[in-house]
């Protein structure tokens, strides 16, 4: 065999993916599906895309200490040939604009381009975060409009703003606990994680120097309510519960177990990673909250750009919110909006925590949630919910008697629906109907996640797809679950039409390679 | 709703597949008394497309932007030239409607990306190894400093002088809660950064050295001499780079000696965006890979052999290893990543080091220029694309009023150390390959007439 791709590149490719259909290929693309080399094996030194006014004054670099001897190792490409690089990649991957993308608690959603255009306007991303106030109020509204829309969809007293993500949300909350409990002179050492949590909890709380205790789950899907109470004491600082949870269930028990941990000394982190099954019906305020995290690439839909960047906005109680971190907005008589940090931040803020990170946070999520949630407004978030709730039951109900609902019995899903393996033939797992999906044009749903179900499969449709788009999706599911019970073999070994199939992590993670080798 | 498919018909339809009676029925198992009626109160009601642009274009219009004006604004972010072709790219729907690449069999565009990234990452920083991005340039920094603290056992961090205020305060932040201790000091305005200070404070219980290069006030600090001296008590060096362009002329920390090396990706690709997203870039020492915080890409082959690319090493992340993770991140900036190897991909090195060229050049004569202001003068010795000038009166109010004049003259250091009296007449000016020789004139002519 002597595959040539257009960059030289020759794939080590073996005689059972070339042979599948019979069809060999000199180039090893197959038709629209494009093989693409690495700018190390296509790009090389003297090539650039850039070019640069004309230079005024080369000579000026002999006071400059610590020079390079040659320039960085870098391959350039020309602009027509970057463009394509990067074409050509892109096609090699899944998107929500491709189709369906029933990643369960990644809320994967249609993007608005609107959000996009607004995102690009020169008040908010042609600006210095260190320009004087005075010149950056477009941006600055933006953040306090957003924010004021964030307390009042939450019922809480307050919000930092900067978080950079999820994750980095749930250390804002945590930190604040923390230094709510330091100011009242009550150290405490413990936060109590349910079972089921997203690995982000557990981990962040250590990161805040918590000891992490788990709570077990009851049979119905929820937080054992009470084991959570009789661990109750005066060293939990607090718990985290994602709610609704993630076996996509509401914890109908957490305001119970709010006045709980209020009564206990402790307070009550609140995972909002699944606001968007309840966004513009319940305020989680009203539940005894006092921080919960914003994930505004998911619930306002923001793009999740292959991995980020996201946002994590924590909303506060009364109680939490004088120790919010530093920067934040406030809305000044005269209209304008004044930015408080560290340098006039000053008598009126004492106990703010400090700061998490340079600068004011993620405007270019700001501004793109903003014009959702303004599109949108009080009544349109309402039905977001709504029928993010409704298209997660129907998937439910079309597939529970193919396949294992462990809680589908105990009433109606929130936004995602949760399945598990039981039933599938000897040798066949979730895995394997994952990657079934692919062959059938879907992206796979959340596999082995949460933890407490075996085998389990997480489906989010979310409130953009169609009902004909979710029937397809429903017929591809009963296909798989059947071929998966009969122990299909053809299965056991999708994807077989994807640009790659099943790949070795274990190679990857023994023989790690991470970087291009230099060239000698 | 134009992002809402499902019509009523279609409602109807599914609830009496379910066999509920309305969507609210759906929403039992939330306590009556939390369930609102209707629309949360309080909040406006839809609004169309053109409604919301119009709204957004007007709030836009409320700001100075730095492209109207000249504009001398650094301090760890940059107003750098981006090619068209970048955003262009980046708004490519299958990169950025797609998610973590968890399935890589589907995922093999954001995958290759990443390998590249990486590698462009770790040759730019002089590293072995570099991870997939990190949130930006300050939590990447708490990062390494974390990870020094697990890798020397040791929990006394050295911070220069010279490293960015937010990103100080930010170590600071999270120290006080991991129980951490920094050594800090705040800079001084002198002509050389504070090597000898920093080397004073090393000892035995220091796990690491935090150096930004250039640092905040754009010296450019001696890595090499650092280095040894960090080694020779066991801490590790960890360098910081705000100003990734630099390292167009500049020798890399790695290759100076650095054991991690973190920096702001935001130069390349990214935009000024008022400071967020960026780009948190981290590289390091190969043998330190298992402690590495964050996504890592890796090569390997398919089923059958083919070269392919999957996220790897990640018993180390928090999906894994929940409480004992090396970090709670989980998503990074991949957009962010992406724009940056874009840009990068189209420079190549030659192109970098023509664009750090024509920065240090704007540079050099932006100081010239300003050194001629009366009142004013240049403090650093050597500087890359940012320096420091001192003005006879507090530069914060300085700053107001050249704004007023429409220029954005720079950072004020009152600005950046509240409090620091020796600090107030410090200005922190920097130059790109945007900054025209007119912009340079507007400054000096505005700045002048502030002065007089």
């Amino acid at each position: 065999m002597n595959e040539i791709n257009r960059s030289g590149w020759r794939p080590a490719m073996g005689e059972a993916g070339a042979a599948a259909d019979g069809i060999v290929t000199t180039t090893g693309n197959r038709g629209l599906q494009l093989e693409e080399g690495l700018i190390f094996e296509i790009g090389n030194l003297d090539h650039c895309g850039v070019d640069f006014d004309d230079d005024d004054g080369g000579e000026s670099l002999e006071g400059l200490p610590f020079r390079r001897s040659a320039p960085v190792d870098l391959p350039g490409l020309s602009e027509p040939e970057a463009v394509r690089h990067y074409t050509r990649l892109s096609r090699q991957n899944y998107a929500i604009d491709l189709g369906l993308f029933p990643l369960g608690s990644c809320t994967m959603k249609h993007n608005p381009r609107l959000d996009e255009k607004v995102a690009r306007m020169p008040g908010f991303a042609d600006v210095h975060p260190l320009q004087p106030q005075q010149t950056v109020q477009g941006a600055l509204k933006v953040m306090e409009e957003l924010a004021q829309w964030l307390i009042t969809l939450t019922g809480m007293a307050g919000v930092a703003m900067t978080p950079k993500a999820g994750a980095h949300g749930e250390l804002c909350g945590l930190l604040c606990i923390r230094a709510a409990l330091e100011a009242r002179g009550d150290a405490r050492e413990v936060i109590l994680v349910p079972e089921s949590a997203h690995g982000t909890n557990p981990a962040t709380a250590a990161f805040a120097g918590y000891r992490v205790e788990n709570i077990p789950a009851t049979a119905d899907g929820r937080v054992d309510v009470a084991a959570l109470t009789a661990r109750l004491g005066p060293d939990v600082a607090g718990v985290m519960i994602t709610n609704p949870n993630t076996c996509g269930l509401f914890e109908r028990d957490l305001k119970t177990i709010a006045d709980a941990v209020h009564a206990a000394g402790g307070f009550v982190y609140c995972d909002g990673a699944n606001f968007n099954a309840i966004v513009g019906r319940v305020r989680p305020g009203d539940l005894g909250v006092d921080a919960m995290h914003i994930n505004l690439h998911k619930t306002f839909s923001t793009p999740h750009g292959g991995g980020g960047p996201g946002s994590g906005p924590v909303v506060l109680s009364e109680a939490l919110a004088p120790f919010a971190p530093l920067p934040f907005t406030t809305r000044l008589a005269d209209g304008s909006v004044r930015l408080i940090e560290e340098e006039n931040a000053g008598e009126d803020h004492p106990q703010a925590f400090g700061r998490m990170c340079a600068f004011h946070g993620q405007m270019g999520m700001y501004s793109r949630a903003l014009a959702y949630i303004l599109s949108h407004g009080a009544d349109g978030l309402r039905q977001v919910s709504g029928d993010a709730v409704l298209n997660a039951n129907y998937v439910l109900r079309s597939l529970e008697d193919v396949l294992d609902a462990p809680f589908g019995a105990a009433g109606p899903c929130m936004h995602e629906a949760l399945f598990s393996d039981d039933g599938f033939a000897d040798g066949f797992s979730t895995l394997d109907l994952a990657k079934g999906l692919i062959d059938e044009g879907y992206h796979p749903m959340t596999v082995y996640f949460p933890l407490v179900v075996h085998g389990a499969m997480l489906v989010e449709p979310t409130e953009t797809e169609s009902k004909g788009g979710l029937d397809q999706f429903i017929g591809a599911m009963r296909s798989l679950a059947e071929r998966a019970k009969a122990g299909d073999p053809m299965l056991k070994s999708a994807p077989h039409l994807a640009p790659r199939r099943r790949l070795d992590e274990t190679l990857a993670a023994r023989k790690p390679k991470l970087v291009w080798p230099k060239q000698a | 709703m134009r992002y809402l498919p499902l019509n009523d018909a279609d409602r109807a339809g599914m609830l009496g597949t379910i066999g509920a009676a309305s969507v609210d029925d759906l929403f039992v198992d939330v306590p009556a008394e939390a369930r609102l009626a209707g629309p949360v109160p309080g909040l406006p009601m839809h609004a169309s497309e053109m409604a919301v642009e119009r709204h957004m274009a007007r709030l836009s219009a409320e700001s100075l932007t730095a492209g109207q004006v000249p504009f001398f604004l650094g301090a760890g972010a940059y107003r750098h030239h981006v090619p068209a072709s970048v955003d262009h790219l980046i708004q490519r729907g299958e990169f950025l409607t797609a998610y973590t690449p968890y399935q890589p069999e589907i995922a093999q565009g954001t995958l290759q990306v990443l390998f590249e990234f990486q590698t462009q990452v770790a040759r730019l920083l002089g590293t072995d190894v570099a991870n997939a991005s990190l949130y930006d340039g300050s939590t990447a920094c708490w990062e390494a400093v974390a990870m020094a603290g697990r890798i020397t056992k040791r929990k006394t961090a050295v911070l220069s002088g010279g490293l960015h205020p937010h990103y100080v305060e930010t170590a600071k932040t999270m120290a006080k809660f991991t129980g951490d201790t920094l050594v800090t000091r705040l800079p001084e305005l002198s002509a050389e950064a504070d090597d000898d200070a920093v080397i004073a404070a090393l000892g035995a219980e220091t796990s690491c050295v935090v150096v930004q290069y250039p640092d905040v006030l754009g010296r450019i600090p001696d890595l090499a001499k650092i280095a040894a001296a960090a080694q020779a008590v066991g801490a590790l060096l960890i360098a910081v780079v705000t100003e990734p362009v630099a390292l167009g002329l500049l020798e890399s920390p790695g290759a100076l000696g650095a054991d991690i090396v973190v920096g702001e990706g935001q130069a390349l690709g990214v935009g000024l965006q008022f400071g967020g997203p960026y780009l948190g870039l981290f590289g390091c020492r190969e043998k330190y890979l298992r402690q590495i915080p964050g996504r890592l890409c890796g090569e390997t082959v398919d089923a059958d052999g083919r070269r392919g690319f999957v996220l790897t090493l990640s018993t180390r992340e928090q999906h894994i290893r929940r409480e004992k993770a090396t970090s709670n991140i989980c998503t990074n900036s991949g957009l962010c990543a992406l724009a940056f190897s874009i840009h990068l991909t189209l420079l190549g090195g030659k192109g970098l080091e023509q664009m750090a060229r024509a920065s240090h050049a704007r540079a050099v004569a932006t100081a010239k220029r300003l050194a001629q202001v009366p009142g004013v003068s240049v403090v650093n010795r050597a500087y890359f694309n940012e320096f420091v000038v001192t003005l006879p009166r507090d530069a914060r109010t300085v700053v107001r009023e050249l704004a007023d004049r429409q220029v954005l003259g720079g950072v004020s250091l009152g600005r950046l150390y509240p409090g620091a009296d020796g600090l107030g007449g410090g200005l922190l000016v920097a130059a790109t390959e945007c900054t025209t020789a007119e912009d340079i004139e507007t400054f000096a002519a505005a700045l002048e007439e502030v002065l007089a």
